[in-house]
């Protein structure tokens, strides 16, 4: 039987759904929005940056949040997409691809592969809006970004299925925001430097060193800036087989999820 | 579940219990939903646990709840399900049209699923799971919510799909919806209390009562 039919109709299907979302669209987009124009603009005062890789020039606080922003969105639609698939009206469509005679792991994936890409396509809005208020990249950046955007996506979207499949106790968003979204976000080099978290607290630096969400955030930050953070990128690397191993065994049949919810 | 042991023939078949009999659970098993330790399932002749793939191919099920796209036509949902079966360009379009017309819904092609009632997304699910050509046919209370026009299509329409050598197997706690000639299985508390033809099982009284009576339940 050919895969790759799947691929192509899971990816389209994705599409469509957002197309049909637009206020989801736009709410994802004004979250990153609000913390770029507001929230960095308050802090730019508060918050000297001195010269740290990838840049080569002092540069303002908006820059800097601009990849952690980026991987925000890949975040919160990672845990939307997947938990929606389990908690409301998307049960029946998680059904019709656990009943089709291809592998479970294809399946999976191809869906991972699907949502990554439209998170993809809001970071690219963001990142249109942010050039237009004169927050830029340099230009090869917004291609050479595109890769480390996809491996971020797939790592962000196997935890939420990961996570949607063996937790049972987050039966809504808020949970999810309080216990994972924000410690993630927050502990995190997205919005400080790791450094300057050291000056405050030994121990939070290495709660936000070890958060593969940095990994994430600074293979991103690199990439953006055409450089490749190789160890940043074999964390993430990991990190994105190790949820995707947790998520197949949430799906496995055998132990499932699919148990207690049929 | 208890001991619970069938073997179907083509031909129509009714799983029939009360609600909580244990129906749905049985799907979920059947449809490898979930796997249970001891569980031995063949599907015609692939064994569920040994060979999924093959046995999930042979297989076409309808939820009882609805796994429709309402957002997208009735042509959108179901080249989206053939290419999980991996069909795709004119053969997937050719056996689009093939379902459609065969259940009376090719005019509501390009409508959007929000937009039909009931019945006509039950007919497009129907229409779905024959893509594939499944041997084995598996309904989970079909007609739920249905009114009594479109029930009785519906009922009537699988009973023909049967006839013409697919092995259907119909849950419902309606007895109405089950033939004279159907194989019937009655499930009640995880256990088969009857299996037989139905006209053997229900001998001198409605199968209606018979059903009541051995279920001790006060449901129709």
């Amino acid at each position: 039987m050919s895969w790759m039919p799947a691929l192509v109709a899971i990816v389209s299907r994705e599409g469509l759904r957002f197309v049909h979302q637009r206020e989801r669209f736009i709410a994802a987009l004004v979250r990153p929005l609000v913390w770029l124009l507001v929230f960095a603009a308050g802090f730019r005062a508060a918050l000297g940056l001195s010269i740290t890789p990838p840049y080569q020039t002092y540069i303002t606080y908006e820059t800097y949040i601009v990849p952690g922003l980026c991987c925000m969105v890949l975040l919160f639609n990672g845990m939307q997409s997947s938990l929606s698939l389990v908690y409301d009206r998307e049960m029946g469509s998680m059904r019709l691809l656990l009943t089709s005679p291809l592998p479970r792991w294809w399946l999976l994936t191809c869906k991972l592969i699907g949502s990554s890409l439209i998170s993809i396509a809001q970071v690219y809005t963001f990142l249109l809006v942010a050039a237009l208020f004169g927050i830029t990249l340099p230009a090869e950046g917004y291609l050479l970004g595109f890769p480390a955007l996809l491996l971020a996506g797939l790592m962000l979207g196997a935890l939420g299925l990961a996570l949607s499949s063996i937790i049972k106790q987050l039966e809504n968003f808020a949970g999810v925001m309080n216990f994972v979204i924000f410690p993630m976000f927050f502990l995190s080099s997205a919005l400080y430097p790791l450094w300057k978290m050291a000056e405050s607290s030994r121990l939070l630096h290495d709660i936000c060193a070890a958060n593969p969400f940095t990994h994430a955030v600074e293979l991103i930050r690199f990439a953006l800036y055409g450089e490749l953070n190789l160890v940043a990128f074999g964390w993430t690397l990991l990190a994105t087989v190790v949820f995707g191993a947790a998520a197949l065994c949430g799906y496995d049949p055998a132990r499932g999820m699919m148990r207690s919810r049929s | 579940m208890k001991g619970v042991s069938f073997t179907l023939a083509p031909g129509f078949s009714a799983l029939l219990g009360p609600n909580g009999a244990g129906k749905s659970t049985l799907f979920a098993l059947l449809t490898r939903l979930f796997t249970a330790p001891g569980a031995d399932i063949q599907i015609a002749g692939h064994d569920l646990n040994k060979t999924p793939r093959k046995a999930l191919a042979a297989l076409g099920v309808v939820f009882q709840q609805s796994t429709l796209d309402l957002d997208l036509t009735v042509r959108q949902n179901l080249k989206y399900f053939a290419a999980l079966h991996g069909l795709r360009g004119a053969d997937a379009a050719a056996r689009i049209d093939a379902a459609l017309d065969r259940l009376d819904i090719a005019d509501r092609a390009g409508e959007k699923v929000r937009k039909l009632n009931g019945g006509h997304r039950r007919r497009t699910e129907i229409a779905r799971v024959l893509l594939h050509d499944p041997q084995v046919l598996l309904l989970d209370e079909p007609t739920v919510g249905l009114d009594a026009a479109s029930r009785a299509a519906i009922t009537h329409y699988v009973h023909a799909l049967a006839q013409d050598g697919m092995t259907v197997l119909w849950a419902t706690h309606l007895t109405d919806e089950i033939e004279e000639d159907d194989y019937l299985l009655i499930l009640h508390q995880g256990e088969f209390i009857a299996e037989g033809r139905t006209g053997d099982v229900a001998v001198e009284r409605s199968l209606k009562e018979h059903f009541l009576s051995v279920t001790g339940g006060d449901t129709p």
